[in-house]
């Protein structure tokens, strides 16, 4: 069971505002039946542009209600300009904070109020922009970057909680992952400081690297691959499945294994095949 | 406020009598059941008592059952038996609607390099025979099926696939954490050769399982330790919870009857009302070969999670296979895997009722969902337009 707060509770079974202004200024829609939550909402402005309506629509979960109701709580009697400004961690406090499991329905709410706006101002939507990481759920890797910065989120489990990108398949995760570490050093001022290595964390950065970024990949197509050993900057692989009968499997070693490990592991390291 | 407890598939409540027969094994009479004094001595006693009442529950001979800690135990334990004593066969053989417990455990095992088959399911979420049987291979260490599944209520033909699992020399194990004590179950007429049950599924306590092993079936003990359950479960026993369970399984004999008619008839018209009270709602599942306490039912356009919790402001106690509720982000991989819409599948609630419940409890839920699931339509942006895209009754 949840643990939801006294205020989403009251949100949820008391919810604020419902239903759809009618000759409304500006209507916008986020999410979608499959993704398993929805937010439809609308507003008017009054005479001197500070929003005088606003009602909303939502399938989805208790805190989803609850922050949609809270959402236009918030932003009447604001203008435009102001309710710009609401993140998703101001619609969470409003409601006395929200399960990390669930932070993902405060953001709905903020990009909803955003595309709206949006719509209103004949802007292009900023949720459509970037390219799509996450399938299951049509996730950009704009909106992951987003969510990272403005939620100082540090792991992949953050960012599925508030994005719900990588709470599907999950084979998204390594793309996810890259995007963490690129922003997190950035946010840090500098590059990911890259250590020198002993062989044992050398094993255990590549077996990681191989099981969330590699892996994957080759078990799409049937292959697998296994480390055999690490002599200097030597990395031993055996290739299994698919893969140890394919033609093209050097190829993937150098263009993709290999550069996968340099990236994630170390820069000098080179792979190569033995039989085992 | 009244508890409505409609949540039986996911634990049951101990029964005073269960509860009774255990009492006095936590203060007063705690020996060790292996010690050699009769202080000891009579708690070991109770523990072949309780064995006896386990094995005539499900047909079996009383050292055909090992106590284990729980329902994943024994899953567990069987499996990874089935692969150790036959180390040559790499290959499993389950479906697509198994409980994590054995879901999770093979793709674990798939990691490790066995091969594992996942029979799909129809919208009924019923197998193909033939493609079970074409499944089946020299290679097959193990199958594993579930006798029925624990959020639609569905019964798999578990005798039929476990002849067909022995007349090729396969192991055949089958999780009946759900199955035993609602339907009869006679390994001595069987073909299976490892059972699982769960104690807290019937109105025995948390914390115990069984797993049934047919005589002759070489078995490699998953806890190694003493020689507590003739050295296939090292550990201490359980004494209160074994206790426990013995008293439950003897219940469960007395009711099965009870649970067939009773429990049947007042899920039928739970689920009949509902059906009749709320537009564009469904069963999902056989309604045909289903266990008698079980209803699955999908109310279109509403979200899981939003319906239980305005149940619970009533004492409604139910579950869902909605993403919100599942603990990932997507709906229940039983009902994905019967195909259900994700309209429907986001909507599903689970009704599991027990001897427990009473028609004044149904009359009360029918009375009240129906208004709850109205209100959240009416809340949601797809009720209107969906009902005209669908045009569904």
């Amino acid at each position: 069971m949840w643990e939801y707060t006294d205020k989403v509770k009251d949100h949820f079974l008391h919810p604020r505002n419902v239903g759809e202004v009618e000759d409304a200024d500006a209507v916008a829609e986020v999410g979608s039946i499959a993704c398993g939550d929805a937010l439809k909402l609308s507003f008017k402005l009054d005479e001197n542009k500070r929003i005088k309506e606003v009602k909303f629509q939502t399938f989805g979960c208790a805190s989803a209600i609850a922050t949609s109701s809270a959402l236009t709580e918030m932003v009447k009697g604001m203008t435009l300009e102001e309710a710009e400004k609401i993140t998703n961690q101001d619609i969470a406090n409003y409601l006395g904070g929200l399960p990390q499991e669930k932070m993902h329905c405060s953001v709905m709410g903020r990009e909803a109020l955003e595309k709206a706006i949006d719509v209103y101002k004949g802007r292009a939507p900023k949720t459509v922009e970037g390219n799509i990481v996450c399938d299951c759920f049509g996730v950009t890797d704009i909106e992951i970057e987003r969510a990272i910065r403005e939620n100082n989120l540090a792991t992949l489990e953050d960012v599925t909680n508030f994005t719900k990108a990588g709470g599907g398949c999950g084979n998204c995760h390594g793309a996810i992952q890259e995007i963490i570490d690129r922003v997190r050093a950035e946010l840090s001022g500098k590059p990911a400081a890259k250590p020198k290595l002993s062989n044992i964390q050398k094993i255990r950065m590549i077996e990681e690297t191989i099981e969330r970024e590699i892996r994957p990949a080759l078990k799409h197509d049937g292959g697998n691959i296994e480390l055999i050993d690490v002599v200097g900057n030597r990395v031993l692989v055996a290739t299994r499945g698919a893969c140890a009968s394919c033609q093209a499997s050097n190829q993937t070693l150098k263009h993709f294994v290999e550069a996968k490990l340099k990236e994630l592991v170390w820069p000098e390291l080179t792979v190569e095949e033995v039989s085992q | 406020m009244k508890t409505i407890y409609l949540d039986n598939n996911a634990t049951t409540q101990v029964a005073l009598e269960v509860l009774e027969a255990m009492l006095p094994y936590f203060h007063d009479l705690y020996g060790n059941p292996s010690s050699m004094h009769s202080f000891g001595g009579q708690v070991g006693r109770k523990i072949r008592e309780a064995r006896e009442s386990a094995a005539a529950l499900i047909g079996a001979a009383p050292d055909e059952v090992i106590f284990t800690s729980c329902g994943t135990e024994s899953d567990n334990a069987a499996i990874r038996s089935a692969l150790l004593t036959q180390p040559e066969k790499r290959h499993i053989v389950t479906s697509r609607v198994e409980h994590p417990a054995i879901k999770a455990l093979c793709a674990h095992l798939a990691e490790q390099g066995y091969r594992v088959t996942e029979l799909p399911v129809d919208g009924e979420g019923r197998l193909d025979m033939e493609q079970y049987k074409r499944s089946l291979t020299p290679d097959t260490a193990i199958v594993s099926l579930m006798w029925a599944n624990n959020e639609t209520g569905v019964i798999f033909p578990i005798e039929a696939a476990a002849q067909l699992a022995r007349a090729r020399g396969i192991l055949f194990h089958t999780d009946a954490v759900q199955a035993v004590g609602k339907i009869p179950i006679d390994m001595s007429k069987s073909a299976v050769s490892m059972l699982s049950i769960s104690g807290h599924k019937l109105h025995a306590p948390k914390g115990v399982g069984v797993l049934y092993v047919r005589k002759g079936t070489r078995f490699s003990p998953f806890l190694i330790g003493g020689h507590q359950e003739r050295s296939r479960r090292g550990g201490t026993e359980n004494t209160p919870g074994i206790i426990g369970l013995g008293k439950a399984c003897e219940l469960a004999a007395q009711h099965m009857e009870t649970e067939n008619t009773k429990v049947k008839a007042l899920r039928d018209r739970l689920e009949n009302e509902l059906l009749t009270r709320v537009p564009n709602s469904r069963v999902n599942g056989d309604r045909v070969n289903r266990l008698p306490n079980t209803s699955n039912i999908s109310f279109e356009f509403v979200e899981g999670e939003g319906i239980l919790l305005m149940m619970d402001e009533y004492g409604i106690c139910a579950s869902s296979g909605s993403a919100c509720t599942s603990g990932s982000l997507q709906p229940s991989h039983v009902l994905r895997a019967m195909g259900v819409p994700f309209t429907m599948a986001h909507g599903s609630i689970r009704f599991s009722l027990s001897i427990y419940n009473t028609d004044e409890e149904v009359d009360f839920v029918i009375d009240k969902l129906p208004p709850i699931i109205e209100t959240l339509r009416s809340m949601s942006p797809y009720w209107r337009t969906g009902e005209r895209a669908c045009g569904t009754a």
